[in-house]
């Protein structure tokens, strides 16, 4: 039988299994081949708060989705065209993310009556077999039994450790289905069991009887092609959103000088910048664990008081336990960098889902009046920047400074094209060496800016007290006097207001610069956004679309900019915290859309507010 | 050893005195405070450390002693309740040459910052911990604190506190301390070579400070130093000498298995008396538990001095060693090999 070759220009893969299926590795995998291979794309892992839940159910289902393409990938994809699912539970729990007409590939092994009845399927039916999945492209295939097969008896391993492979002949299933190269994944796995050649041997050889089963079986009649995409000329690599957060503050540290501290204490799903920080000592990086997420911060204000660049990570819990802490930074005026990684709240919330939670508690969440400079990273690769423009602002103008990410783009990887070290601009940091007061001191004195001088313990002569009391001006002494607290009040959060003549001002991302809709968005929701504006400007919608970075202060003419448009339009994964904010500031009424499942805006939910907008003419914004 | 010299402005060298550690601030402690002894005493032994005074950190929590850094002309930090030891974790691992000390009291240490308290203890950092114990929370005007005796009538606890205190040297040595002292401001001797003491050891060493609160829980302490009572009622430790106390030194005490007994010095040779050495964790964790109510019959004297001290790594050398040791072992980390990762691909 011919196989036929079909060329896509994007394509949508989710592989979903039980969380011990390997069904993360099994993407990531794919991911990396893809990006090295030249295609755009973005990824989303979808995984169970639970390390181990019960086997075969729904709710120990972990999935993991690609998007990649020769065309420009902004998403990971609204539905997706492929469906690899390990077990009934995987299936159940996945479909409706499928298109109607897409291709589900089934481990027939994990449809037995257990895994059935586990994934709560009624007596006597089987999806696979009962008709119900005739609206899509249904290809089975007992990966156990091949497995089992493949490793045959010689392979030296139990049958436990034989069947945790099967991701591999499926990895490398996939691989043939869409005509990629095995190199990559060969090289990782060589690296990763060199030290266990049994397990390795046995991984290399799933993976090509995957692939061989594809060539030889016969019942896959099309194989697809993805080109690489056209993206900007450069040297790309895949980077995932933590990873590329640590990156950042280490290259803040080496272009500051500073050493980098990092004090925090786990938390999901912030804790992938700890781990790879902690790669890096070779850095001078400090990481330390601290006993809870206050002693995190406060470790950090210590770090950050004997002259290093101190760093702290969390996600919304952990963000409301340093409330107090951060305020003390704020009121000492001492650099830091304040990482949320954000998840769904309230409380213990949705742990391992995203949401864009704690806007509002950034911005407002402390006691007394402390507004502390907010950015924003859009995307996986943005986190790099993101980091470092949020430790330039924190040492700059003598402050800690809130970095909101998400696990979306936390976990979300993408390819990105790095900048050379030789291409990041100095971080200027002078600390003080002598006196700025008539024959003294004066802790608290400011500069054009508005920042004090940063006098580390050691510095001679420069001896002097901080701390949490409200201070006089200029001495930092002990102040009760009312003036001086209005004064003081006033003076902090001049000072902040003051970091906008020192960050870009804002651009229109796509679409005009004028007319009926403009769209804004913060953080991870800039794929989908970008996606949807593209494609109904595309289509003739009067539409464009702004991305905000620095949410506090916001770019000096994001008002002016605004009100060139009938209509704004604030997409948030909550409740609405932006518009909020937005509609104080500057009295617009801006339209709230809102989702809170725990889950990305597909574009298409925001292409059709849009053009559900454009339809209805409304008198203009005033 | 040496005492510090301060170059003065004028290029001449000249020797730090406790003035020198006087900031023009006003003190604002109530007038019979002991901690007006304390810092006194503090101010006293630092010029002879040997340490630069611009390399020296005081940093406090919340309460009245918290107020200390203000008034001490070296760098301070006065911080929020409970977090002084967190804060000077940081701190210390970030910098370990400076002289990191924290003052704190039984509700900032014991209470609210109970957890970074025994972290700190466990973890070691070379630094010193002055915990001013008054057995009230005084900034908040009279409520009981974890040290306060079971049946105290406080402004919270007008039936009498239910709670069980803390005894902050057991807390301490199981916590992993390693080094153990207690004294108290109406001693200014004995709080001088303890505060020596605490100095010189390398590792967190915990003094426990005896204070009067001459507002809300005046005479908490004074059996201990009044004339009358002081002399049965205390047990002044010292190593390698044996354990005895009373108006002639007549009284000793001996142990019968685990158990401290109170022995009349006349009756037993003086090698049964129990010698005091403050390298031995087992006695330690008994001389911790001379705990006493005072107002118990045949109750035992309560210790001062030295309780304890071992010599363990501390946090901060560790880190640092891990530091060397990854770039001795990959070399100084280069920012475009780390940006770059393992993989690239180049679009032309």
């Amino acid at each position: 039988m011919a196989v036929k070759n079909e060329i896509l220009d994007h394509v949508t893969i989710r592989f979903a299994g039980d969380s011990g299926d390997g069904m993360q590795l099994t993407g990531t995998q794919f991911t990396e081949t893809a990006a090295i291979f030249g295609n755009d794309l973005s990824t989303f892992p979808d995984y169970p708060a639970e390390i181990r839940a019960p086997i075969g159910t729904i709710a120990g289902v972990s999935g993991y989705q690609i998007h990649f393409g020769s065309v420009e990938i902004n998403t990971p994809g609204d539905q997706c065209d492929v469906l690899v699912v390990m077990n009934a539970a995987a299936l159940k729990a996945n479909l409706r993310e499928l298109k109607k007409g897409g291709i589900i590939i089934a481990n027939t092994d994990g449809f037995d009556p257990k895994n059935l009845r586990l994934a709560n399927v009624a007596d006597g039916i089987n999806p696979l077999e009962d008709g119900s999945l005739a609206n899509y492209q249904l290809f089975t295939i007992d990966v156990t039994k091949m497995t089992r097969a493949a490793l045959s008896n010689d392979s030296g391993l139990g049958v436990k450790e034989i069947d945790r492979s099967k991701n591999m002949f499926v990895l490398g299933f996939i691989y043939w289905m869409f005509n990629r190269d095995l190199e990559h994944s060969i090289k990782f796995l060589t690296d990763k069991f060199k030290k266990k050649p049994d397990i390795l041997e046995a991984n290399l050889k799933l993976l090509k009887a995957g692939y061989n089963f594809g060539e030889t079986a016969e019942i896959f009649t099309t194989r697809y092609t993805v080109e690489k995409a056209k993206m900007a000329p450069g040297v790309y690599r895949n980077i995932m959103g933590n990873q590329a957060t640590a990156l950042g503050l280490i290259a803040a540290s080496k272009k500051s000088g500073l050493p980098l501290f990092c004090g925090t204490y786990p938390i999901t799903p912030a804790s992938d910048i700890l781990h790879e920080l902690s790669k890096h000592k070779n850095f001078g990086v400090r990481t330390y664990q601290a006993e809870d997420e206050i002693a995190a911060i406060c470790s950090v204000i210590g770090a950050s008081y004997a002259g290093h660049l101190a760093v702290t990570t969390s996600s919304g819990p952990g963000i409301a336990l340093k409330t107090e802490a951060m305020g003390l930074g704020f009121m000492l005026e001492l650099p830091m960098v304040i990482i949320d990684v954000q998840r769904g709240g309230p409380s213990t919330g949705l742990p391992t889902k995203t949401e864009q939670s704690d806007l509002l508690q950034a911005y407002y969440g402390r006691n007394g009046e402390a507004p502390l400079p907010v950015i924003a990273a859009l995307s996986p690769a943005d986190c790099f920047d993101a980091a470092f423009q949020a430790s330039r602002i924190a040492v700059e103008f003598m402050t800690p400074v809130m970095l909101l990410t998400d696990g979306f783009i936390a976990n979300g990887a993408e390819p990105w094209m790095f900048p050379k070290s030789s291409e990041l601009a100095d971080i200027k940091v002078s600390f003080a060496k002598e006196y700025n007061g008539d024959g003294k001191f004066l802790p608290y004195k400011r500069d054009e800016k508005l920042s004090r001088p940063w006098a580390i313990p050691g510095t001679k002569n420069l001896q002097h007290r901080i701390g949490g009391l409200e201070k006089q001006h200029e001495t930092g002494n002990i102040s009760y006097d009312p003036e001086n607290h209005e004064f003081m009040i006033k003076m902090r959060e001049a000072k902040v207001n003051k970091i906008a003549d020192h960050i870009p001002l804002q651009k229109i991302d796509s679409g005009k610069d004028k007319g009926k809709l403009l769209v804004i968005g913060w953080g991870s929701t800039y794929g989908s956004i970008r996606s949807a504006v593209t494609k109904a400007i595309a289509e003739g919608y009067d539409v464009s679309h702004a991305h905000i970075r620095y949410l506090r202060p916001f770019p000096k003419n994001l008002g002016e900019l605004m009100r060139n448009f009938d209509k704004v339009l604030i997409p948030e994964i909550n409740n609405g915290q932006l518009v909020k904010i937005i509609r104080d500031q500057y009295l617009l009424p801006a339209i709230a859309f809102n989702k809170m499942k725990g889950l990305p805006f597909m574009s298409v939910e925001i292409y059709d507010r849009i053009t559900e907008l454009l339809k209805v003419e409304t008198p203009e914004m005033a | 050893m040496d005492s510090t010299t301060n170059i003065a402005s004028n290029g001449q060298a000249t020797k730090m005195t406790a003035k020198d550690l006087v900031t023009d601030q006003e003190v604002r402690w109530c007038p019979g405070c002991g901690d007006y002894s304390i810092i006194k005493q503090v101010q006293t032994i630092v010029p002879e450390l040997g340490i630069p005074q611009e390399n020296i950190v005081f940093v406090s929590g919340i309460g009245c002693s918290s107020r200390f850094p203000y008034y001490m002309e070296t760098y301070g930090m006065h911080s929020i309740h409970g977090r002084a030891t967190a804060i000077a974790s940081g701190l210390k691992a970030a910098r370990p040459e400076l002289s990191v000390w924290i003052v704190t009291g039984d509700g900032d240490a014991l209470s609210i910052g109970g957890n970074h308290f025994i972290h700190l203890l466990r973890r070691n950092f070379d630094v010193n911990v002055l915990l001013f114990n008054n057995e009230i929370y005084g900034l908040t005007k009279g409520q009981y604190s974890p040290t306060s005796p079971q049946g105290a009538v406080t402004k919270s606890t007008p039936m009498g506190s239910i709670d069980h205190p803390f005894n902050p040297l057991a807390l301490s040595l199981g916590a992993d301390g390693t080094f153990i002292a207690r004294s108290m401001d109406r001693d200014p001797k004995h709080l001088q070579e303890i505060l020596r003491r605490a100095n010189a050891h390398k590792g967190t060493s915990f003094v426990e400070i005896y204070q009067n609160c001459s507002v809300f829980n005046d005479g908490a302490f004074f059996i201990y130093s009044d004339k009358e009572t002081k002399k049965l009622e205390t047990l002044m430790l010292e190593h390698g000498k044996p354990l005895i106390f009373g108006e002639t030194g007549d009284k000793g005490i001996k142990l019968d298995g685990f158990k401290p007994v109170i022995v009349n010095v006349n009756e037993v040779s003086a090698n049964d008396l129990w010698i005091h050495d403050d390298h031995d964790a087992v006695k330690a964790s008994i001389l911790t538990r001379f705990f006493d109510d005072p107002k118990k019959e045949n109750h035992l004297p309560r210790p001062f001095g030295v309780f304890y001290q071992e010599d363990r790594y501390r946090y901060e050398d560790a880190m640092a060693a891990q530091i060397n040791e990854a770039i001795s072992k990959k070399g100084e980390g280069d920012l475009d090999k780390l940006i770059s990762g393992g993989e690239t691909w180049l679009i032309n």
